[in-house]
């Protein structure tokens, strides 16, 4: 199942990679979202996949009773979606009112900070 | 609970002696720094009383970690586990010398940023929550340079990062909100790469904890995969650390921001992706940077060589200072990349004294604009005048970011130069000097056209003019004294000049810290108790 897995993240991140190199933030922003998806998925894959066992240790065992799915990679997974999530939904209000502020979601022309043409500082001393 | 009356042995897997009074240090910087970020928001719409609590608690900050360094420099590395679970099951929380330096120089300059901008970020600023997020910003960079476990290395990174943002865009001006979008998803893909290589090395090796990656590494050497791993880190680092070829978030973001905004992060945020570049490449997987030595070499040279050349270019002071910041990267890099105990003394060295240096010289550009009115080289002038005291700090800091002696920066660049002579990298100590020479250009010229000459550009020869002064970085400071500006400039600026004429103590601490990079015996001791 993780070869399936593997390819499946591999297009997330051709899509993702694709999207980013658009000049247009609102294709950006899609593209990090899919981009954190296909990390999220490739933690998940890399602690490899085990179905229909959930690791939960019976009541009259202290140790699994054989082999479990891998916990750890589900608690990392979820660390790292709510931390993409929050972080995705900054920064769609920081490109919207970028988007109202400077009239463009082009980043070509998103010239505020360096604009085209600046003078050279002073020559000689 | 039914179980079996079965008698577990809880100690192979729990610590089960209380935890020490001393060891409290180790999470305390991250405690404080959250509690007092909680207090500074739940305060924050109490305008007068968010500095004091802010920099209160940044004070015990800056006490915290001098003692906490103090601890680890008479015991040793120091682990702290979280949950009582031992490693690797447990978050470790792990602190060695080069940490614990690290995280209290940090602590010195975010404890002078609070204080600068008491006075520099007006009442909106307070009130849309400068100090939470400062203290916030440094829960993230206490918590990177503290932590034992990579995914932790990973949730510090991020808490730094959204406070980052927040600090960035204070202000809403149409420069900063353009600036921040760049900064913002160039750093978080930097950021998810981060996480890609921390997922794959899980799958490699079944574990997270640094200590315990170590010894796995070491036991089975370099292999395909963990070379892939390697470069993905470094990748990932260096775009945190605004190395070349991927650095452009930050000199399009750098002076958009509050000038203390600036500071706090041309101090602050590039070395906390040198110093995980330090932890994961030079400890974790040494025998995968002996592999990479070379392109890290290149990159190192191009960083520092394109940084100061793009110095050169710039005409606005602020701009000006973010290359300098970049080219510092590249002569850390050039330690990584030589990797013997001097090169990484040296790395850390200049790590210490770049997060002084460059924060103290964007306080004193907000002071030159202050006083002028302006960033722009061409428009500036006459400073010397209005104020011969800025005009000496000024030089003094000028010389040190030059790495000209006595000041801070003089000692670090010989480490680097002579571990990069007797390793035979000659080329990479001629780039070092060269970009020395370079800076001291650049930063001379700041000081000859706006200290030294009599005005602004059209200002005749011998003449004076008086400055428009105000407006710029005192808004709604309403009659206070500029004491608040002086005193952080001031304690920056004797630290420089400290480590410049004494660099003996310093020079100690980074060695220790960069031996224990090399051969981390006492790291795996600590964590993992005496048998490693």
């Amino acid at each position: 199942m993780e070869a399936g897995f593997s390819v499946l993240i591999g297009l997330f991140f051709a899509v993702g990679v694709y999207l980013m190199l658009s000049r247009h933030i609102v294709h950006i922003l899609i593209g990090i979202t899919i981009l954190g998806n296909a990390v999220n998925m490739l933690i998940f894959t890399a602690g490899r996949l085990t179905r229909e066992v959930p690791p939960v240790i019976p009541l009259e065992l202290y140790v699994p009773a054989g082999p479990t799915a891998n916990p750890l990679p589900q608690a990392l997974v979820l660390t790292a979606i709510v931390i993409s999530f929050s972080f995705f939904a900054f920064l769609l209000v920081l490109a919207f009112r970028t988007y109202q502020e400077l009239g463009t979601d082009d980043v070509n022309e998103m010239r505020v900070a360096e604009p085209k043409g600046e003078a050279l500082p002073p020559q000689g001393y | 609970m039914a179980g079996p009356s079965v008698s577990v042995d809880l100690s192979a897997a729990m610590q089960t002696v209380p935890v020490q009074l001393a060891d409290w240090l180790v999470v305390a910087p991250s405690i404080l720094t959250i509690v007092g970020g909680m207090l500074c928001l739940m305060s924050r719409k109490n305008i007068a009383l968010a500095p004091k609590l802010g920099l209160f608690f940044l004070g015990l900050l800056v006490i915290s970690n001098l003692l906490l360094l103090a601890e680890v420099l008479k015991r040793g590395v120091i682990t702290m586990v979280m949950g009582n679970w031992l490693p690797p099951f447990g978050i470790a929380f792990t602190v060695d010398a080069l940490g614990a330096t690290l995280a209290l120089v940090a602590a010195i300059v975010a404890f002078a940023a609070g204080l600068y901008a008491s006075i520099t970020i007006d009442n909106s600023g307070r009130r849309y929550g400068f100090y939470p997020f400062l203290l916030l910003l440094m829960t993230g960079v206490n918590g990177a340079f503290l932590t034992g476990d990579v995914f932790n290395l990973y949730v510090w990174f991020e808490v730094l990062l959204i406070s980052s943002y927040g600090l960035l865009v204070l202000g809403n001006d149409r420069i900063q909100l353009d600036g921040t979008v760049k900064y913002g998803i160039l750093n978080l893909i930097g950021t998810n790469l981060f996480l890609i290589a921390t997922g794959l090395l899980y799958g490699q090796l079944g574990t997270l904890n640094m200590a315990d990656i170590t010894m796995k590494v070491q036991e089975s050497g370099v292999s395909g995969p963990l070379m892939t791993i390697a470069v993905l880190y470094f990748l990932a680092f260096t775009m945190k650390a605004a190395a070349f070829p991927v650095n452009f978030w930050l000199p399009s973001s750098y002076h958009t921001p509050r000038i203390v905004v600036a500071a706090v992060f041309a101090g602050l945020l590039t070395k906390v992706g040198i110093y995980a570049l330090l932890r994961i490449l030079v400890m974790l997987m040494p025998a995968a940077r002996a592999e990479l030595a070379d392109v890290i070499a290149w990159v190192a040279a191009l960083t520092m060589l394109t940084g100061v050349i793009g110095a050169l270019a710039q005409s606005d002071v602020r701009r000006l200072l973010g290359y300098l910041v970049i080219s510092g990267i590249g002569s850390m890099l050039a330690g990584i990349a030589m990797g013997s105990v001097l090169a990484l003394s040296g790395t850390v060295f200049y790590a210490v004294h770049s997060i002084l240096v460059m924060t103290a010289l964007y306080m004193a550009a907000g002071l030159m604009a202050a006083m002028a009115g302006s960033y722009d080289l061409r428009r500036l002038g006459g400073l010397y005048g209005a104020s011969p005291v800025l005009a000496g700090v000024f030089l003094v800091l000028a010389l040190a970011v030059a790495g000209l002696p006595p000041f801070s920066g003089f000692w670090p660049k010989v480490m680097l130069v002579d571990a990069a002579l007797t390793l035979g990298w000659n080329w990479l100590a001629a780039s070092i000097l060269v970009t020395g020479f370079l800076t001291s250009l650049a930063v001379g010229r700041v000081w000859i056209y706006a200290f030294w000459r009599g005005g602004p550009e059209g200002t005749v020869d011998g003449g004076s003019v008086s400055l428009p002064g105000g407006g710029v970085l005192l808004a709604g400071a309403g009659g206070q004294s500029t004491a608040a500006v002086w005193v952080p400039i001031g304690i920056l600026t004797a630290l420089i000049v400290l480590f410049g004429l004494q660099p003996e103590w310093m020079m100690e601490v980074s060695s220790r810290g960069a031996s224990g990079l090399i051969d981390p015996v006492g790291y795996l001791r600590s964590v993992f108790g005496g048998g490693a």
